[in-house]
């Protein structure tokens, strides 16, 4: 549905996107993820025709964005960052308005109601612009997008400056649009495109860092290695214990203290799950567990240790940084996390080729 | 394109701009019908014409400061590039609203021409026959008023461009301002300069030179092509500023 080849763009001597390509098929939820400043409203903007490539080409729906502009426009909704609306229109106005600039041809009354049951914007229909909520301002953008029934949708970053319920709304707003749309949503939150996207394109300084499914990357979450034990029983002993069990590669004592138990920090081998071997140790030894937590490897993990890998100066930095904080194992350990994942998947592209960082 | 000239034109009158720039236009015009003809009791409606050319220098850029500027402000232009719509489109859209509301305004203005043709007739009624022409002619009025559309049209595409170039709208109507009391003074100013080169120049950049015709009743089609060029490179430019920030 969309094919982008070695896209560059230059703005000045300032390269904001290098030679990005990927595709889009019928149907897909992809997110664009990165750090502000990471290429993704400016891929968006040439995907919908707002600007022009330095070099490479955009196709949507088999039509090159540059050679035949208003024809591909017409297969495509996009609601910019900011919302481009009119403040000084009603809702009514300003749908109408869409739907005549872009030539519409589906019943208006039917179509135009259809989008607002959608989008929820009913209650608002005949009020100014202007006086609407946040909120609902993007939802109108929303609906804009939605005139004409596109085949493929464009959001750049739809729940920034929502509050938690508009953003589950958008959400799931987002979800059901994938059924009949291709969607392609730009965002800086990881949760967000791990609640909507099939695919998920990271891009930072313009390039493409990973490009994988988004249940790759969750499985490498889930495939977690560490946890976090609680344990009653004399601190030292456990910790021998715990160091000399086979299975475990790494273990260490937290701050933290709960009556006559202690947390423990531990990492298992690769592909070996600890957790059952380590309760019938711990029973045998009289040595109640209290507790144990899986520590939730976040997706940001991985997205730090992704866009640090492909800066060696900025990881430096934060390693340094992160070493006071103790966090250093953590950044590793994400790092460790996502090459698996990759290895089992078939040699990924997420830490594809990253020559700088060596 | 229509979409976009429904649009604007509508907008006019949701804001007070297109209010104010017809109830405007309207009384300045009234007022100096009233102070070039019937106050100095001549039906000859060259000085009225040349003087509502003049009152352009503020009237037009009402109309045209906000076309471009505002868009960009509100970042709405993203919408219009997005569209299905060409750049074309979308300047002559605007255009077209533009010059739809000041030619609208314009012909109301001609009500202004009734009191002298009332006024011809009573003064005509005592008399069984005249050698000399009695009244208002006709055919002046008919060629100033096109005339004057024309030279609405070159500006209004000046401000467009203008407006095209910058964010702020107050920034694009003080331009503009500048540029047509520039191009109407130097012409004025052209007169008093003994060199033929130097006038022939200007003569060119003023547009104010090529409406003689028309007060004389003339349909100068040399005078029409000009405006109707200037009017068009100002229209190409507004295109390839916006065909420029696409390539930039």
């Amino acid at each position: 549905m969309i094919k982008i080849e070695h896209l560059v763009k230059n703005y000045g001597s300032n390269c904001a996107v290098d030679d990005i390509s990927f595709e889009v098929g019928k149907g897909e939820i992809v997110g664009l993820l990165g750090p502000n400043g990471a290429g993704k409203s400016t891929t968006m903007n040439i995907l919908t025709g707002y600007l022009s490539s330095t070099s490479g080409s955009v196709s949507v729906a088999g039509l090159n964005v540059l050679d035949n502009p208003i024809e591909a426009k017409k297969h495509i909704g996009y609601l910019p960052e900011q919302p481009p609306l009119y403040l000084d229109m009603t809702v009514e106005e300003y749908l109408i308005f869409n739907y005549n600039l872009k030539g519409c041809k589906l019943n208006r009354t039917k179509h135009l109601e259809e989008i607002c049951e959608v989008v929820k914007i009913k209650d608002v229909y005949k009020r100014v612009i202007k006086n609407l909520s946040k909120g609902y301002r993007q939802r109108v953008g929303i609906a804009q997008a939605l005139i004409g029934s596109p085949e493929v949708i464009i959001f750049d970053e739809p729940t920034v400056g929502l509050d938690p319920k508009q953003i589950i709304e958008v959400r799931n707003l987002l979800r059901n649009l994938g059924r009949d749309h291709t969607v392609i949503l730009s965002t800086h939150i990881l949760q967000e495109v791990q609640a909507v996207c099939d695919r998920i394109v990271i891009i930072n300084k313009g390039k493409i860092v990973a490009d994988e499914k988004t249940e790759n990357i969750t499985r490498a979450v889930e495939n977690n290695r560490r946890f976090n034990v609680k344990i009653c029983g004399p601190q030292k002993e456990v910790l021998a214990m715990l160091r000399s069990k086979p299975g475990i590669v790494y273990a260490e004592v937290l701050a933290q203290r709960d009556g006559d138990a202690y947390s423990y920090l531990i990492e298992s081998e690769v592909g070996i799950d600890i957790r059952k071997s380590l309760f019938y140790t711990l029973a045998e030894k009289k040595w109640p567990l209290v507790g144990m937590e899986a520590m939730g490897m976040s997706l940001e993990d991985i997205f730090i240790a992704i866009v640090d890998q492909t800066s060696p100066k900025a990881r430096y930095e934060r390693k340094t940084k992160s070493r006071t904080r103790g966090g250093e194992a953590e950044r590793e350990i994400a790092k460790t996390l996502v090459e698996d994942a990759g290895k089992s998947h078939g040699g990924s592209a997420l830490f594809g080729d990253d020559t700088e960082a060596k | 394109m229509f979409a976009i000239f429904k649009k604007e034109l509508r907008s006019y009158f949701i804001n007070a701009i297109g209010y104010v720039f017809v109830g405007a236009f309207l009384v300045a015009a009234a007022l100096m019908c009233c102070y070039t003809t019937l106050g100095s009791q001549s039906y000859s409606t060259s000085s009225y014409f040349t003087m509502l050319i003049f009152s352009f220098i503020i009237l037009i850029p009402l109309l045209t400061m906000k076309l471009f500027a505002e868009e960009k402000k509100l970042r709405t232009e993203q919408l219009l590039m997005t569209a299905p719509v060409s750049v074309w489109g979308m300047v002559m859209g605007k255009f077209f609203a533009a010059f739809t509301l000041f030619c609208g305004t314009v012909l109301v203005s001609c009500i202004n021409f009734f009191p002298l043709y009332s006024y011809a007739r009573a003064e005509r009624a005592g008399q069984e026959y005249s050698e000399l022409h009695v009244g208002p002619v006709t055919a002046q009025i008919f060629a100033s008023v096109i005339g004057i559309i024309l030279i609405g049209a070159a500006f209004i595409a000046l401000g467009l461009f203008i407006s095209s170039l910058t964010e702020n709208q107050l920034a694009a109507a003080v331009i503009t301002v500048s540029i047509i009391f520039v191009m109407l003074i130097l012409d004025v100013v052209n007169q008093y300069i003994d060199v033929y080169a130097i006038r022939f120049v200007i003569s060119w950049v003023c547009l104010m030179s090529r409406f003689a015709n028309f007060s004389n009743g003339i349909l100068d089609y040399s005078a029409i092509l000009y405006y109707l060029s200037i009017s068009g490179v100002f229209l190409l430019l507004t295109v390839r500023v916006y065909d420029k920030r696409r390539w930039g």
